[in-house]
């Protein structure tokens, strides 16, 4: 595989989760626990669209097609996303860990491509940074919170986090060019984000009182980077193209 | 009508029928404490007052902080932000406030009112006057 495909590959997995996860996070708007987190959890999840709008543009300079044909014409086997953001929203405890897991395997992903060889995901890395610097916080607060809060709350946040954890794994799944990605600097690989990502996770957990679950039931679900994905991914994606589909030139 | 409060609702958005929300029955709100809320205030530039802009309402200072974030710093150039509970703000009674009655009257407090063009005048004149005789 040639640096500009290993390039391509990672520029869609990244922007493919940040769509739906943004797509997801925003079906709790109007719907949030109270007023000022219904506010700052659907701002995030616009920030999460408005990013992979500008990867998708990225990928536009590279020769795909705009990045509204991209987002709104593909079907679920045609997405690179991991399997975890597709996941429905569930209870809240489930959207905070979710949130938890992912963002801060984005920042640490967007931290390595800040110094990316590829300069335009470099500045679009430095751009966004702070802005998911901010979503982290939002994350880590919030499951310090409940996991201090009282058994009930502890109790829904471990379950989530039982349920999700594989998942989450599943969001270093190796890409078919690594090694090319490695070698041109254009990024660190999955393998080393993944030990990061443990590294600045496993502490944070411990302070909520949390507990990963042990590494014997550790089994990473892949398929997701390469179509291969669960059966909430359509329909959410039926529900993202309505509009588009209806009518394509639509604009508001 | 606790029946009818019970029936979920349908709604033509798909998020509203897919919660299965019902009506509601609020009584397992009742003994439910609020959140406090948090003043709070924002700064636009290093080194320029942190301007009063609202509240949040949030369980601890953290949380105020991020709701803060989102609330009041979204659309605006900031440099920082601080929370404060609303509690911890000592204030006068709305009732007393006769004894800001005469402020408007004290225009000696204000240095705009200090008439000295008429003196300056005057000096300018004996001046002119000493010179003349010189």
């Amino acid at each position: 595989m040639d640096s500009i495909a290993a390039l391509k590959e990672l520029l869609y997995k990244i922007a493919d989760d940040q769509l739906i996860i943004g797509h997801r996070n925003s079906e709790w708007t109007g719907l949030g626990p109270v007023l000022e987190e219904d506010i700052a959890f659907s701002s995030m999840a616009q920030d999460k669209i408005g990013q992979s709008e500008h990867i998708y543009n990225l990928l536009h300079q590279l020769g795909e097609a705009d990045a509204d044909t991209v987002a709104f014409t593909r079907n679920a086997p045609q997405f690179h996303c991991s399997q975890l953001v597709e996941l429905p929203i569930g209870g809240y405890d489930f959207s905070l860990i979710r949130h938890f897991l992912f963002d801060f395997a984005e920042y640490l992903r967007f931290e390595a491509l800040k110094t990316s060889a590829y300069q335009p995901l470099a500045q679009v890395a430095k751009k966004f940074f702070g802005e998911i610097k901010y979503h982290t916080m939002h994350a880590n607060t919030w499951v310090h919170q409940l996991g201090h809060g009282n058994g009930e709350s502890n109790g829904k946040m471990q379950e989530s986090l039982n349920y999700a954890w594989n998942y989450a794994l599943g969001m270093f799944e190796p890409g078919p060019a690594e090694d090319v990605l490695i070698t041109e600097n254009i990024f660190i690989g999955e393998t080393a984000l993944r030990e990061q990502w443990l590294e600045v996770i496993t502490p944070l957990l411990e302070k909520s009182n949390l507990v990963i679950p042990s590494q014997s039931e550790w089994a990473p679900i892949y398929g997701g980077r390469k179509g291969e994905h669960t059966e909430h991914l359509q329909p959410l994606l039926s529900e993202m193209t309505e509009v588009y589909t209806i009518d394509p030139t639509a604009d508001w | 009508m606790a029946n009818e409060n019970n029936k979920t609702i349908e709604s033509l958005d798909p998020r509203i029928s897919r919660a299965q929300l019902t009506g509601g029955n609020h009584a397992d709100m009742e003994g439910m404490t609020h959140f406090q809320t948090f003043e709070v205030f924002h700064q636009s530039k290093r080194g320029t007052h942190h301007k009063h802009v609202g509240i949040v309402h949030a369980p601890n200072a953290d949380m105020a902080l991020l709701y803060a974030k989102e609330q009041y710093a979204r659309r605006e150039v900031t440099a920082n932000i601080w929370v404060v509970p609303s509690s911890c703000i000592s204030a006068t009674e709305y009732e007393d406030d006769d004894i800001f009655s005469t402020t408007p009257e004290k225009l000696y407090r204000n240095p705009a009112s200090y008439k000295v063009m008429d003196r300056i005048q005057e000096w300018k004149e004996r001046e002119k006057s000493i010179s003349r005789e010189v």
